[in-house]
């Protein structure tokens, strides 16, 4: 299949312009005839159907949590960037869009970019109005600090409460229209299939996981706002229940996958403590603002932090990128940081960490001032690892965040299944190889309230008068009963072994070979281990109780026989591409000094992958990049 | 470190429920109580018995799904701290752990130590929210917030609607979380247009759900977010005023 992106004709600042004024509209007495069901409520799922609960849509929506204010959007801690330019420090649109273009490795499409950064401004506006409590100057107007791989301070932020305070927002706007009645609650409500007809999206099929009771709903068009993937690795700063069952239920309807390897790994995490580790815990990157990354110069150094001579203290980052210092990109962090680690500099009981040291800024600008700017994270540092980062420097090591693969759109946000759409961290659309700090919350709310529910109307206008799609027609039978059979299978295996225990062994496989550096042979070797693993885990996973009540076991089991088909993808994008780029670290593509090296001539495109059945292995369709507004050039943070 | 648990144990709403004993052994100071859980699930699944349901997600402290009475405490012995932020560090090796759900009436039991708080949802839609229809809202700058007014307000958005104050208190009363809601978007500029209704609606409807406040004070104790008793004294405030103010005339100010 051609991919076709559909960007709009003209120049790149008019784009977006005219594709509002071009595309069909769904008059305002209309739109109460259209129903659309949105999975998740995350950033982008709760704007998403709050906005269109308010044009006058019928929006179902769906959550797995008990509430839709738990989406792990909420733990989102820095900020969101806008190109507001409060600060008068030369930010601009074009800057916003060039820096996000450039933080990820010339991999995303120009358009979709470049109307990011045209909304971003909007963003800000609009969750001021909604009374989100950004951080204030005295004299009552917003603040901003700065991220990782920009020179200018263009972040707006809520404490270290970003993400929860942009969440509580749209939720609350979201509560409003449930009140209202023009939108639908579902909560404990999974979705475990799409469903097609003729090609086109016309439902869901959702387990209750409450009372394990599974229905079906349809709709006219379909909403993936599902997060991301990082919970492949099992160890992640993602919550527990992330995972990839809904995108990857769409993939094997049909929906293309896009550059599954690419996955940010976030260098500012608390390193594991031991073996029984159930997840990372991320420290903001605001925290690289004010602290100083280093490690002892001398190997195996057995000395604490305290009793190490500035003189033999390695600030790496600020050694080898001046112009960036500690605030390079992430991927470009982590990597540095695994380079200390390999060279037998880790500090801390396990040797799993590099220093963030705070003793600078302290002296600098004294306790209360860093206690304002990051005392919850300080506070939680402390709960965790029982230490005290006002007097001992942070330890923090890298751990899978964020993954900027996805579902493959189009600039409508709409997959290559006709009325399925994806937003948020689930597409793949705007971040490349690599995401900038602050730059997720920002797409998460632009494609959610400022871009689908535009461009849903074009899809929906041609459907004006007709139905949806019967509940009772064969193919939600149809989905209805696989699920069902799915479920039952998971049930009837009774073998010997916790999902987790198999969660457990997928992740060191796939952290190990498909983590921040990647290898050929060692790609090779993934894509042998893990249908193995698969295939125990069909035989031997046990899960206990029934399928007729909350049986969280038969939860995990689902997500995490996705997981294994999704790791095998991610293995196959990573070996098939064969450069270095962004969290995509290539060890046989790099310069002498250790840095990715691109091959813009054969790589320059987004690699979507087609489902092609089981036992098969996917076609690979290629959406090339076309870059008319920056020229491709090395990354250089230097 | 060893620890015996006594767990809450229920199949369903309306199965009646009882207490069970696990050895929990080997456990590492350096788990968290919910890792402490993960271990003793993993034990049972191992012996053929089905495994304890507990709510939980981010385990940051911060999404507020987790949340266990811990002998008798919710979130446990450490103050400011949900249930996923407490580490074993915190017991000592021999120590009997009691574990039970949320108790109040107006979180019913779904399973084990499952509750179910949509009860937090209905006060929500009720009115806490401000009415801004997306791409309405003018620039952000046009409106200056003073800096303790903002601050103050961020202090109550901090709630993360886990429901310890409501488990904790004995009328079962839900004011600390819907006074940090009301406090949140009362305190703003942003709020003051629909702040008398607001506060009488969602205040009525949190009295459809759960006890009355006697002013005891141990929401705030037990709150993770360290949520100021202030608060509520702002509700009331703004809720008997809601009751008898001529909101025709709230445009003069």
């Amino acid at each position: 299949m051609i991919l076709d992106s559909k960007v709009p004709d003209g120049p790149l600042a008019e784009k977006w312009e005219g594709y509002r004024f071009n595309m069909k509209l769904v008059a305002p007495t209309n739109k109460r005839k259209f129903k659309i069901i949105v999975i998740g409520t995350g950033l982008a799922g709760a704007s998403a159907a709050a906005t269109l609960g308010e044009l006058g849509y019928n929006v179902d929506v769906f959550t797995y949590h008990d509430s839709p204010r738990r989406a792990h959007s909420i733990a989102a801690q820095g900020g969101i960037n806008a190109a507001k330019n409060y600060r008068g420090d030369g930010d601009s649109i074009f800057r916003l869009f060039y820096d996000t273009i450039k933080g990820g490795d010339y991999r995303s499409r120009e358009a979709n970019v470049y109307r990011l950064a045209e909304v971003s401004n909007e963003i800000i506006d609009q969750c001021t109005a909604q009374g989100v409590p950004f951080a204030r100057e005295y004299g009552g107007l917003l603040d901003n600090r700065s991220f990782g791989g920009v020179q200018v301070s263009r972040t707006f932020y809520a404490r270290g409460q970003t993400g929860q305070q942009l969440l509580l927002g749209s939720y609350q706007a979201l509560a409003r229209q449930v009140g209202i009645g023009t939108v639908k609650l579902h909560t404990r409500a999974e979705m475990l299939e799409v469903v097609l007809k003729d090609g086109r999206a016309v439902g869901v099929v959702v387990r209750d996981l409450a009372t394990g009771e599974i229905t079906t709903h349809s709709a006219h068009a379909v909403v993936l706002a599902t997060g991301g993937y990082s919970n492949a690795y099992y160890l992640s700063t993602n919550a527990m229940a992330c995972n990839g069952t809904a995108i990857w239920r769409a993939y094997r309807k049909g929906a293309y996958f896009a550059n599954a390897a690419f996955t940010q790994i976030h260098p500012t995490c608390i390193p594991a403590s031991d073996e029984f580790q159930s997840k990372l815990t991320l420290m903001s990157e605001s925290l690289r603002n004010d602290g100083r990354i280093w490690v002892p110069e001398k190997a195996e150094d057995p000395r604490p932090a305290a009793g190490i001579p500035e003189s033999e203290r390695d600030y790496y980052l600020e050694r080898r990128y001046p112009a960036f210092g500690n605030l390079v990109p992430r991927d470009v962090a982590s990597r540095a940081a695994k380079q200390q680690m390999d060279h037998n500099k880790g500090v801390g009981p396990l040797h799993n960490g590099v220093y963030l040291d705070f003793r600078d800024s302290i002296e600098r600008l004294g306790r209360d001032v860093i206690e304002t700017r990051y005392s919850n994270l300080f506070e939680m540092y402390e709960r965790i690892t029982d230490e005290n980062p006002y007097e001992v420097p942070m330890r923090i090591y890298p751990a899978p965040h964020y993954t900027m693969g996805g579902l493959w759109v189009d600039y409508e946000l709409m997959t290559t299944v006709p009325g399925l759409y994806a937003i948020g961290e689930a597409n793949f659309s705007d971040h490349g190889a690599n995401r900038l700090g602050a730059s997720a919350l920002m797409q998460g709310l632009a494609d959610g309230y400022f871009v689908l529910p535009y461009t849903v109307g074009n899809y929906l206008a041609k459907y004006l008068n007709t139905d949806p799609v019967s509940s009772e027609d064969p193919v939600f039978k149809d989905a209805e009963r696989e699920v069902n059979d799915r479920l039952s299978m998971f049930m009837g295996i009774k073998g010997s072994r916790s999902v987790d225990w198999f969660h457990r062994e997928l992740g060191m496989i796939l952290i190990e070979y498909c983590g921040m550096t990647r290898n050929r042979p060692g790609l090779e070797k993934a894509l042998s281990e893990i249908p193995a693993l698969r295939e125990e885990f069909y035989k031997d996973v046990r899960i206990l109780g029934d399928s007729e009540t909350l049986n969280q076991s038969l939860e995990k089991a689902g997500r995490v026989a996705d997981f294994f088909e999704l790791a095998e993808l991610m293995c196959r994008d990573a070996l098939n591409r064969e450069e270095s780029c962004g969290g995509h670290f290539r060890e046989e593509h790099q310069t002498e000094d250790g840095e990715a090296q691109r091959r813009d001539d054969e790589f320059a495109y987004a690699a979507a992958w087609e489902w092609t059945g089981a036992d098969s292995e996917p076609t690979l369709n290629k959406e090339q990049l076309v870059f008319e507004n920056v020229e491709l050039t090395t990354r250089s943070y230097k | 470190m060893n620890v015996t648990l006594k767990v809450w144990r229920q199949e369903g709403p309306s199965t009646p429920g009882g207490f069970v004993t696990y050895d929990a052994s080997d456990i590492s100071h350096e788990m968290s109580f919910l890792e402490m859980l993960d271990t003793v699930n993993e034990q049972l699944v191992a012996a053929g018995e089905v495994p304890i349901e507990f709510d939980h997600d981010c385990r940051e402290g911060i999404c507020g799904t987790c949340g266990l009475m811990i002998d008798g405490i919710p979130h446990g012995p450490q103050r400011s701290t949900a249930t996923c932020q407490l580490h074993m560090r915190k017991f000592r090796d021999g120590d009997v752990i009691t574990i039970e759900p949320w108790r109040a009436l107006g979180f019913p039991i779904v399973r084990d130590l499952v509750v179910d708080r949509s009860a937090f949802d209905r006060i929500i839609e009720a009115g806490g929210y401000i009415t801004v229809p997306t791409g309405s809202a003018p620039d952000a700058n046009l409106v200056p917030v003073p800096k303790d007014a903002s601050e103050a307000a961020m202090d109550a958005a901090a709630c993360i609607g886990c429901g310890a104050c409501v488990a904790v208190c004995p009328n079962g009363a839900a004011q600390l979380f819907t006074a940090a809601k009301i406090a949140h978007l009362n305190l703003l500029p942003q709020g003051q247009a629909e702040r008398w209704a607001r506060t009488v609606n969602m205040v009525d409807t949190m009295e459809e759900f759960f006890g009355a406040c006697s002013n005891i004070g141990e929401c705030t104790s037990a709150c993770p977010k360290d949520i100021s008793l202030d608060f509520i004294a702002l509700m009331n405030r703004d809720y008997a005023s809601g009751k008898v103010k001529q909101r025709r005339l709230t445009g003069q100010h």
